[in-house]
């Protein structure tokens, strides 16, 4: 791949002054390579965790006590009344603090990574949003559906299964995929800890080389591309999940 | 036939016998707060019977029905299906509902399962069939309720009517021993009511034991062997079809009856 385009990009930064080092300079293309997979990672990981989240928490805010649906309520307050970088800046700066240290051999490091505490930060971040999703996606399931199942001697766990679970997820599924596209975009905060994700990488670019416009055009796409490659994603599960008669 | 219910008061017998009613309410009482919704309903039906319960708007008719399998509680008096106790906090929910089929006004059918999908699903998860043999089942009763070719549509593509056809068979796969019917024809269209209604008649003359609230006086005077109508929480009167519809004593049966024949 490099090989293939090396030249072209050289050529053009010749011709032009457009320096897309990144696509010529084998150091860069690395560096360039390596913050688009933590990128990736960090979105898979983070929407992932934030999915956990949403489920767990709406299932318990539906059955648990008073103790922890007011728990989850409260969680939800922080975590989407507070700015997500802030969220990042606490976890790291502030619990990361507290984390022990793992001897390497002669230098330590901390037991939580960078990468790792943006991901937890992120995926927290995006569940208190999920939670609310999920639960409008249960509460709108019809209550004499879930009778109908009830007389049909179905147990409660199979009815959340089989009836619940594959309405609800029909029903919140356009709100989720804003999310969930959101949360994409908000990785990119990662940068205020110095995860080298993408956002991260083409900064130190830019610094070295100064070719600020080229990579920020380079920033645009990669995330455009990414982003609209979830969203596509996300909305041909959702037509091919469409029921004929149900929610349209 | 029936003429026992009101001389039969309180104690039913424990154990249950094929003989003896198969459903039996006693004064049974419910409340919604401090609102007596039921005040005192005793009936009984027997295997094979059909019986019709009439009444205005808020009279306790779907409650009641409701009450049989257990979908609302009561606060006084006792239900027994096969001499199950609903009334019971130690019932088996599930033993009493494999023995009581229910047939909503809205179908309730799982709008993301195909009607033949809906026909399976709880035979296949409950009684826990083999799959071949729920299929085989599933298609014979989809066929008895006259929807051949329709197994594979997904509710939101059938009529009301149709709709309501799948959640009779959905019922049926279950091989309850009584059908309940909650105003099953109240929201269809006048001309797919008949459709319902001759697939209700064809289980009653089956033998199955079919209670319904219906608001189809002509079809309670042709299947039912007995009629039951109430007004605020009580029986007001009862008798066969031909007694209570051409002769009835009580003024508010007669008042609800010009109203409605």
């Amino acid at each position: 791949m490099f090989e293939l385009i090396a030249p072209f990009f050289h050529d053009l930064y010749d011709k032009t002054g457009l320096n897309f080092n990144i696509f010529y300079d084998r150091y860069e293309y690395d560096r360039f390579l390596s913050g688009a997979v933590i990128s990736l990672k960090l979105m898979f990981g983070a929407i992932l965790l934030s999915l956990v989240i949403g489920i767990l928490g709406a299932w318990a805010q539906g059955v648990g006590s008073r103790v922890l649906r007011g728990a989850i309520n409260a969680y939800i307050q922080a975590f989407r009344n507070t700015p997500p970088m802030i969220q990042l800046l606490f976890f790291y700066f502030g619990l990361g603090a507290f984390t022990p240290q793992v001897d390497m051999g002669g230098y330590t490091e901390p037991l939580v990574s960078a990468f790792a505490w943006a991901m937890i930060a992120l995926g927290i971040f995006g569940g208190a949003y999920n939670v609310e999703i999920f639960r409008s996606g249960l509460e709108a399931v019809p209550r004499p559906t879930l009778e109908a199942s009830e007389s049909l001697c179905l147990s409660k766990w199979q009815t959340y299964r089989h009836v619940t679970l594959p309405l609800a997820f029909r029903i919140c599924l356009p709100s989720l995929t804003s999310n969930l596209i959101s949360l994409a975009k908000t990785t990119s905060l990662a940068y205020v800890i110095s995860v080298p994700e993408m956002t991260y990488v083409l900064n130190q670019v830019w610094s070295d080389t100064i070719n600020v416009p080229e990579m920020m055009l380079i920033l645009f796409v990669f995330y455009v591309a990414v982003v609209a490659l979830l969203g596509a994603g996300l909305h041909f599960l959702e037509r091919k999940l469409a029921l004929p008669g149900f929610g349209r | 036939m029936l003429s026992l219910i009101s001389t039969m008061e309180g104690n039913v017998p424990r154990s249950w016998t094929p003989g003896m009613p198969i459903v039996s309410l006693r004064d049974v009482r419910k409340f919604y707060g401090s609102l007596e919704v039921l005040k005192g309903i005793s009936l009984d039906v027997r295997k094979g019977e059909v019986i019709c319960i009439i009444g205005p708007s808020g009279s306790g008719k779907s409650t009641l029905i409701r009450c049989i399998n257990g979908l609302n509680g009561i606060q006084h008096g006792s239900i027994r299906v096969e001499g199950l106790e609903v009334n019971d906090p130690k019932l088996d929910v599930l033993a009493l509902r494999r023995k009581v089929g229910i047939v909503f006004q809205q179908y309730n059918l799982f709008p993301h399962k195909t009607a033949l999908e809906n026909v399976m699903l709880a035979p296949l998860l409950v009684l826990k069939e083999p799959r071949r043999q729920v299929e085989e089942r599933a298609r014979e009763l989809i066929s008895k309720v006259k929807l051949q070719g329709k197994e594979n549509s997904y509710p939101g593509e059938l009529s009301g009517g149709q709709q309501q056809r799948v959640a009779i068979a959905r019922s049926l796969a279950m091989c309850p021993d009584v059908m309940l019917f909650d105003e099953v024809t109240a929201a269809l269209d006048p001309e797919t009511v008949k459709e319902v209604l001759v697939t209700i008649k064809q289980l009653a003359s089956e033998g199955m034991t079919c209670i319904l609230v219906t608001h189809e006086m002509g079809f309670a005077r042709e299947v039912a062997d007995h009629v039951y109508f109430t007004d605020g929480g009580v029986i007001v009167e009862h008798g066969p079809p031909s007694e209570l519809f051409n002769d009835a004593k009580d003024p508010r049966t007669r008042r609800f009856l010009s109203q409605v024949l």
